[in-house]
């Protein structure tokens, strides 16, 4: 595929200077204003807002397959989720699911 | 050196401390943005761009999804802007304790301010009351040193040699599995899990919308159940 050259380094560019800007904006400009209730209520729930929507096409029409759904992808998203979710472990979540997707894939041959 | 810059040589390692069995966490993510980035066609030079100035795990993953997808230049910035959100919110709750750093200083402690160092100096720079800013400053860069060097070292080692890795291993889903592994641990509570869930359903019902638009509409519907949900727990409580 090929990529928009001008674009990457846009994109590169501007989540930089704004991850930047995000992270330093009230230790550095704003100072010791204090975040509204409401405010602090949303910006809770962006992570898991964005990532979920984000990521359910990845896994229902994955692209390694050509768009077709996969047992061994679905299987390894479930243990990834399950066990991510039940040790509250990131790294938990990573081996579980390459461990699924492998081993799904050797038995299906 | 004088005796206050000792002290804040202590915190500093105490932070590093503090920090380093998150390069547990953090090596594997960087890795495996390495692979992903080699494997969409960034080159050498805009992955490792990417990774130093902006290390952010999961907002980078977002920004090559919607890439591959041909998404508009201003939507990526705002979906993966989005993401990164919650560190507004870092931000705020450092100033009580960061606040009256020196200007330079706050630059550094901003570029150092991810997920894994706000989260274990927010746990002991309150029960720290004794520390000068100086200390607190040393103990949150300090943590940040810990984590840094691996996630930029471990991005190269994937963008570097992830070419190399035949596709039966099937990397292009090591990205979904990455986001599940940020997502699973993060749905602590009941609005948290309705939150996901409601991104998923709208996100799914949304794709129809050009330019991956659907997926900032869900985030916003998401986040509104998120807050809702908890100001129904807590009205139910009291």
């Amino acid at each position: 595929m090929t990529l928009d050259q001008t674009q990457i380094w846009i994109v590169i560019a501007g989540m930089a200077f704004g991850t930047f800007f995000i992270r330093w904006s009230f230790l550095g400009l704003l100072g010791d204003r204090e975040l509204p209730q409401w405010a602090l209520r949303h910006l809770r729930y962006t992570a898991v807002a964005i990532l979920p929507g984000l990521i359910a096409p990845l896994i229902l029409w994955p692209s390694g397959t050509g768009g077709e759904p996969d047992p061994a992808r679905l299987l390894a998203a479930v243990a990834a989720f399950g066990m991510g979710m039940w040790r509250k472990s990131a790294l938990w979540a990573i081996f579980s699911g390459l461990i699924t997707l492998y081993a799904v894939q050797y038995l299906l041959g | 050196m004088t005796s206050e810059q000792t002290i804040s040589k202590s915190a500093f390692w105490e932070g590093y401390r503090d920090c380093a069995p998150f390069i547990l966490v953090a090596a594997p993510f960087g890795l495996m943005f390495g692979v992903a980035a080699s494997e969409l066609g960034l080159s050498l030079i805009q992955t490792m761009t990417m990774t130093v100035l902006v290390i952010a795990g999961a907002a980078q993953f977002t920004a090559l999804i919607l890439i591959e997808e041909h998404a508009p230049t201003l939507i990526i910035l705002a979906t993966a802007l989005a993401v990164n959100l919650r560190m507004a919110m870092y931000s705020a709750a450092l100033v009580p304790y960061l606040g009256k750093a020196r200007g330079r200083t706050k630059l550094l402690l901003a570029y150092f301010n991810v997920d894994q160092t706000f989260g274990v100096a927010s746990v002991r720079l309150p029960l720290e009351t004794q520390w000068t800013v100086a200390q607190r400053s040393a103990y949150f860069i300090g943590g940040g040193l810990a984590i840094t060097p691996f996630w930029i070292f471990s991005t190269y080692l994937g963008a570097a040699f992830g070419a190399a890795i035949p596709p039966e291993f099937s990397l292009d889903f090591a990205m979904p599995i990455c986001f599940i592994a940020i997502i699973a641990p993060a749905l602590r509570t009941l609005p948290h899990v309705l939150a996901a869930a409601t991104s998923v359903f709208a996100a799914l019902a949304l794709s129809w919308i050009p330019f991956s638009l659907g997926l900032l509409i869900a985030a916003a519907i998401a986040m509104v159940v998120g807050a809702q949900a908890e100001l129904w727990l807590e009205r139910r409580k009291s």
